[in-house]
């Protein structure tokens, strides 16, 4: 089932103008919901039975993080999207508000409804200005024609939605450091708890969700959560898009049922890149374990089966690497980066992340040590689990995942001082 | 942060007494309007070239042939990343992942507009573009 919930109108014309959307039936779900006063008991029911779980990495249940939500809160409250991809190998969402950004403020919109919640904001990735300008002028037509504002077809009900621009941090993709930011400091990320839903967005109960996810719920609202699930497989609900980038001849987005097999997918994308081998494959972003072309091979790609295969899906971001990569010089280049990105605030990760960095740079370099595998080892278990987010740990899975499957690598480039490939 | 974009777009850099006059325009504390200048990575705290080019060599793009169109990049303009050419009209950064990996390798002109699926004879034809 390729392009079946999110991509569906992507070979239109100006996809991404209103007139487009509405001629699939756009806005039509939530009319529905607000004309007939849908019970937020039955929404959250209907995404419960789809299965959806978030797009945005972690894979958290959306169903049960909506009814977090204090329903009956009387005061402020927000929605969040966060539409700050900045994982390398990620880039979904921007072509989601690029090519579908209607179906982005419908899924919002039902999802402000249910939750009773009257202001959104849509936080998007600094360096992607153009989709973020597009995203502004959609929201501009939603507004024009009553699908934002007060008073939706002349209800109760009033949401109103404003899009945010990042200006370079891949910290802010955290969610308690994209609230940072929004309001205007640092992204720096918080402690937890409390969570949002009790402590968010100036304080008060919040709901963050990715693109893709909020995306999924007209549809899962209009065709009934048990549709979206059979698209995917139990547990695993719905299509997903996979980003595949790296050594393909076709690199791009590609929306597909969840448990499809990974050489499905691969061939989509066109195989890999001047006929070489298919040596390793990060399934789901950079921070994520890599797997081996003998191991990938026989996964399908949903959360159950990567996360068997001792990987994760992620945010369903797949790079594929040939036989010509040198592990090596592939995890200096990550290990840079979560060095470069780390906001600072806990030691293990601020040391973690440029120890790390270090000693991959020195191996690669050819003046690694014997002993240096071994600290390695170290260094990423004295950051795992001790840190105020996930980045400590984004940074040491990627480490493990090399050590585990291409330890001779890097004890040939110790010994030799050059590379094995 | 979207005053200090539209500062920056001004003069293409921050300098303190356009972060200055940003705090006092916010009644913001000077000191909370550098220290969000400093902690994003667009925004720029020294002078830039009049086209600032950031190049992502983040592992995708790298995968997919940057460190070439980067080589190409620093030869053609003569500086490395992080400097500006002599006459002042282009700066060369290397950047993280820009979400746009798909279309590598890519550089991002004046943090807005993206160039992808670079080859050395398309460079050429966009620096051209920007002479
Ligand atoms: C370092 C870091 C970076 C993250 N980047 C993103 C991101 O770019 N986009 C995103 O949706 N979630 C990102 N997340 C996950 C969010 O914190 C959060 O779990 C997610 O937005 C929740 O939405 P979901 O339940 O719909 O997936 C990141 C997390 C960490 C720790
Ligand atoms: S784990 Fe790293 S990025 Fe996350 S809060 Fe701590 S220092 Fe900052
Ligand atoms: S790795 Fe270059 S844009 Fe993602």
């Amino acid at each position: 089932m390729a392009n079946e919930v999110i991509f569906h109108s992507i070979h239109q014309p100006e996809s991404w103008k209103l007139s487009s959307y509405l001629s699939t039936g756009g806005y039509e779900t939530l009319k529905k919901v607000v004309m007939e006063k849908m019970s937020p008991e039955e929404i959250i029911n209907q995404v419960k039975i789809s299965a959806l779980r978030g797009r945005g990495g972690a894979g958290f249940p959306t169903g049960l993080k909506w009814s977090f939500m204090p329903r009956h809160f009387q005061g402020d409250k927000y929605i969040v999207c966060n539409t700050d991809e900045g994982e390398p190998g990620t880039f979904k969402d921007r072509d989601i508000i690029r090519y579908n950004p209607h179906q982005l403020i419908e899924g919002m919109a039902i999802a402000a409804y249910t939750m009773g919640v009257k202001v959104g904001y849509n936080y998007i990735h600094g360096e992607i200005w153009e989709s973020y300008e597009r995203f502004e002028e959609a929201l501009e037509e939603a507004r024009v024609a009553g699908f934002l504002g007060d008073n939706l077809f002349g209800s109760d009900f009033s949401f109103n939605l404003h899009a945010h621009h990042g200006y370079g941090a891949y910290i802010c993709g955290e969610e308690t450091a994209l609230l940072e930011s929004i309001e205007g400091r640092k992204g720096q990320p918080r402690f937890k708890p409390p969570f949002p839903a009790s402590f968010g967005l100036y304080g008060k109960p919040t709901t963050i969700n990715n693109t893709e996810t909020f995306a999924s719920i007209p549809y899962i609202i209009r065709n009934g959560g048990q549709k979206f699930l059979e698209l995917g497989k139990p547990n695993n609900g719905g299509t997903k898009i996979f980003s595949v980038s790296g050594h393909v001849n076709k690199p791009g987005n590609f929306e597909i049922g969840m448990g499809t097999p990974f050489s499905e997918l691969l061939e989509m994308a066109g195989g890999v890149r001047n006929g070489h081998k298919l040596k390793a494959v990060i399934p789901g972003g950079s921070s994520v374990p890599v797997l081996p072309a003998e191991i990938i091979m026989d996964c399908t790609m949903d959360y159950d089966s990567l996360s068997k295969a001792g990987s994760m899906l992620g945010a369903g971001s797949v790079i594929v690497m040939d036989e010509t990569v040198c592990m090596v010089k592939a995890l200096e280049r990550l290990s840079y980066f979560y060095f470069e990105e780390s906001c600072g605030q806990c030691t293990p990760c601020r040391e973690g992340t440029g120890w790390l960095y270090r000693i991959v740079h020195r191996i690669e370099h050819g003046k690694g040590k014997p002993e240096d595998l071994a600290l390695l080892d170290s260094v990423t278990s004295n950051i795992m689990g001790r840190t105020i987010c996930a980045l400590g740990d984004a940074a040491a899975m990627p480490v493990q995942g090399m050590l585990k499957h291409y330890r001779n690598e890097f004890e040939y480039h110790i010994e030799h001082k050059k590379c094995m490939v | 942060m979207a005053a200090l974009r539209i500062a920056q777009d001004e003069l293409g850099w921050l300098s303190t007494e356009l972060m200055d006059f940003v705090a006092n325009y916010l009644c913001m504390a000077p000191v909370a309007v550098y220290e969000v200048a400093s902690f994003y990575n667009m925004y720029e705290m020294h002078p830039v070239g009049k086209y600032k080019i950031t190049v992502c060599t983040n592992l995708s793009c790298t995968l997919m042939g940057a460190e070439g169109i980067a080589e190409h990049m620093k030869k053609k303009l003569g500086i490395d990343f992080g400097e500006t050419t002599g006459d002042g009209r282009f700066t060369l950064k290397e950047g993280e992942c820009m979400g746009a990996c798909g279309e590598g390798p890519l550089f991002l002109v004046n943090n807005k507009r993206m160039c992808g699926s670079l080859s050395p004879e398309k460079v050429d034809q966009i620096l051209a573009e920007l002479e």
